[in-house]
């Protein structure tokens, strides 16, 4: 006679499935619909960025970075730059400082308006994605007016910028704020204060401070488990000191408090925009720095706050123009870790919804 | 006007005419095939039309233009894609139960043929005038469950399976508030004729004595036919496309038209039932007035789905069992209660 048995549901979520950010691959074990372990796999993307650095001089690797959050370019090239100008000792013209902060906390809106749209797709709100596309389009268009590309800007120099934005960029720019806050109070209408929006972010997937701290986690993640942590105030790079800022920190540690996190960011950084559009003077945007750049033998790490989370690079130099080695640092990496810990128990859906409020980018989580 | 509203009527009286006997068999065998015909029309036209609609809508909401290049304001995208889903290959997965597979769209397509069948579509514009109307469309409309279950199950694909459990556990939670919520009609109309029920209409449209469920029937409909906020059975986001993942073609096709029957078919028995079917003032036919309801209905469904996000099952359950059925029992108490009122009423006053 046959035994009768059950059994739990093994199921391959990814790298193709429809709620995965990217290639992020997860075999899922399931009760019913309730999730009993998670083995999250990663690796499709793995480009072996760090081991092409060595073959290519410190200027040739800076549109590498692109790829790396390819939501928030300007984010990555600011990181390894800044590395880069670290070991060199080197300092850079006032105005390229001040674009070089416009430019990155454009990029932070941008990749949070993305992370809205998509965590608003993966609980099928598809209204939402589209207002929140709609509005990032507007920063892609600065940036292309700027930089001539849109997603993979590639705007960072060793020493300064790529170049000065065109006239017609600061009026742009100027209009974007003025009608953000009213694109944020949209997203609120169509997304946050809906009623099943809330059943099904609040109180779900929750990630104690203690976790958090424990597994190294980063950026708006960190901060929605109630840790009030920004390398930007921690340990300000470039001229982050001079802006009047606050850093949003939430203390529900849910899936709601970290998608709602991000909204108050953006306004964060709609602040520090407007501040330094208002100080910037006027001058070159590039350092003299001579054709080819060899930093002096030694090594160094930096770290900047990304979209996603703390990135960092760590950069061997041994006198040549070629690094010696390159090591990256990335959030969502880090930041992944939580999944397999905190999705247990819940339902499949919510396994879905907490996966997109870590914001993973698989370029940064591969590399 | 009168002519017109009676349009259908005479065409009909006419084709019967040829058969010199107007009530022969042949007669009536014809009028069968000719109601077939139409229905089976009207399902794929609905189809054709609603689904550029919903695009439109969802380029409405989401502020883009939608589908724009085949024909005027995109008007022959649909046809196109359908003569795009004609030319695909027709895939049965290996491991499929091949029988159940195939016969699973067909199901789901029959059922809004079979639904709409009963339907006032006019003033003595039924195809078939069913004096237990309502129950049949509910009993025949609750198989839809069973054709995405078959679908489900037979793909041998894990994620077809979960949806088509979803299904299953999605039925049972909305269908008894969905049935609940039309005994109230009933109880004043004392009848479960479709047609009656539309000529006790003929003053008031019963959402104005019904409204509590008008709404219970309004959610739980938008469950039956598994649209976005309910659309756990498909939601691509966890199940891929649930029990139609494996699907290809045609057959694909078929679950679509079904799909959008099914819809046609409980916003029709919306109308009918608490809208006032046909009934309306005379500045436009009855079955205008019918499709006219109809078309709100639906867009109202439409306009749900762009605006919501989807619901947790277990969310689902917990409306359906916790806040719909006792609001739909307490109609149907508090329908009672006003009918022996009003008749103790009529009592006093007469």
């Amino acid at each position: 006679m046959a035994v009768e048995r059950t059994e739990e549901l093994i199921l391959n979520m990814g790298p193709q499935h429809p709620s995965m950010h990217g290639v992020f691959r997860m075999v899922v074990h399931f009760d019913g619909e309730i999730v009993t372990k998670i083995e999250p796999k990663v690796g499709y993307l793995h480009r072996g960025l760090e081991k092409l650095a060595e073959s290519r001089t410190y200027p040739q690797f800076i549109p590498y970075t692109d790829r790396l959050d390819y939501l928030a370019s300007p984010h990555n090239n600011l990181a390894y730059v800044l590395t880069v100008e670290k070991l060199m000792g080197l300092q850079i013209p006032e105005r390229a400082e001040y674009l070089r902060v416009i430019f990155a906390e454009l990029a932070r809106i941008a990749s949070h308006l993305v992370f809205i749209a998509s965590m608003a797709l993966d609980i099928a709100g598809w209204t939402a994605w589209a207002y929140c596309f709609r509005d990032r389009e507007r920063i892609l268009d600065l940036f292309e007016m700027t930089a001539g590309s849109r997603l993979t800007v590639n705007i960072m120099r060793i020493g300064g910028l790529s170049g000065e934005p065109p006239t017609e960029f600061w009026p742009a720019l100027k209009s974007f704020l003025d009608d953000l806050p009213e694109m944020l109070e949209e997203y609120f209408g169509i997304f946050y204060g809906n009623e099943i929006t809330q059943a099904r972010l609040k109180g779900i997937g929750i990630l104690s401070k203690e976790l958090a701290e424990n597994l190294s986690i980063t950026g708006p993640v960190l901060r929605a488990s109630g840790v009030n942590y920004d390398v930007r105030k921690a340990e300000p790079y470039g001229i982050y000191d001079r802006f009047d800022f606050n850093v949003p920190v939430r203390y529900g540690c849910d899936s709601y408090d970290r998608t709602l996190l991000r909204l108050d960011e953006i306004i964060e950084s709609a602040k520090i925009i407007r501040q330094a559009m208002r100080d910037i003077p006027e001058g070159s945007v590039m350092a003299k720095v001579s054709k080819v750049i060899k930093p002096p033998v030694g090594e160094v790490y930096h770290r900047v706050e990304n979209p996603k989370g703390e990135l960092g690079f760590y950069i061997v130099s041994d006198g040549s123009p070629k690094p010696a080695r390159l090591r990256i640092r990335s959030g969502t990496f880090i930041n992944i870790q939580m999944l397999p810990i905190v999705a247990l128990g819940w339902k499949m859906q919510d396994l879905v919804a907490i996966f997109a409020t870590l914001d993973a980018v698989l370029g940064e989580v591969d590399k | 006007m009168d002519a017109l509203n009676q349009l259908p009527l005479s065409i009909a009286a006419a084709i019967r005419s040829l058969f010199g006997d107007s009530h022969s068999i042949w007669a009536d065998l014809t009028m069968d095939v000719i109601n077939i015909i139409l229905v089976i029309v009207l399902i794929v036209l609905a189809a054709l039309i609603l689904i550029l609609l919903e695009r439109k809508i969802a380029g409405w909401t989401s502020q883009r233009p939608g589908p724009n290049r085949l024909g005027p304001h995109g008007w022959f995208q649909t046809i196109a894609d359908a003569l795009k889903l004609l030319g695909k290959e027709d895939v049965t997965p290996a491991g499929a139960d091949k029988f159940i597979f195939k016969i699973a769209p067909m199901i789901l397509f029959a059922l809004p043929m079979m639904t709409l069948a009963v339907i006032p579509y006019g003033k003595g514009m039924s195809p078939i005038d069913l004096d237990l109307g309502i129950v049949y469309f509910l009993a025949v409309s609750a198989v839809s469950t069973l054709s995405l279950l078959m679908a489900g199950w037979s793909s041998n694909n894990k994620y077809s399976m979960l949806g088509g459990m979803r299904a299953v556990a999605q039925m049972i939670s909305y269908e008894i508030p969905l049935i609940f919520s039309l005994l109230g009609v009933v109880m004043i109309t004392q009848t479960f004729s479709l047609s009656k029920i539309v000529e006790a209409q003929s003053t008031v449209p019963f959402v104005v004595l019904q409204p509590l469920a008008f709404v219970i029937y309004l959610i739980a409909g938008i469950a039956e036919v598994n649209r976005a906020p309910f659309d756990l059975v498909e939601a691509d986001q966890e199940v891929v496309a649930g029990p139609f993942t494996e699907y290809t073609g045609l057959r694909w096709g078929l679950f679509f038209l079904g799909e959008y029957g099914n819809m046609t078919a409980v916003a029709a028995l919306t109308a009918t039932v608490f809208l006032g079917g046909w009934q309306g003032p005379a500045i436009l036919p009855g079955y205008a007035w019918f499709f006219l309801k109809v078309g709100i209905i639906i867009f109202f469904q439409m306009w749900v789905r762009w605006t919501f996000p989807r619901i947790r099952i277990d969310h689902l359950m917990g409306l359906a069992w916790k806040v719909l059925l006792p609001l739909s029992i307490l109609n149907i108490l508090l329908t009672g209660l006003g009918i022996y009122i009003y008749d103790l009423v009529l009592r006093i006053g007469g």
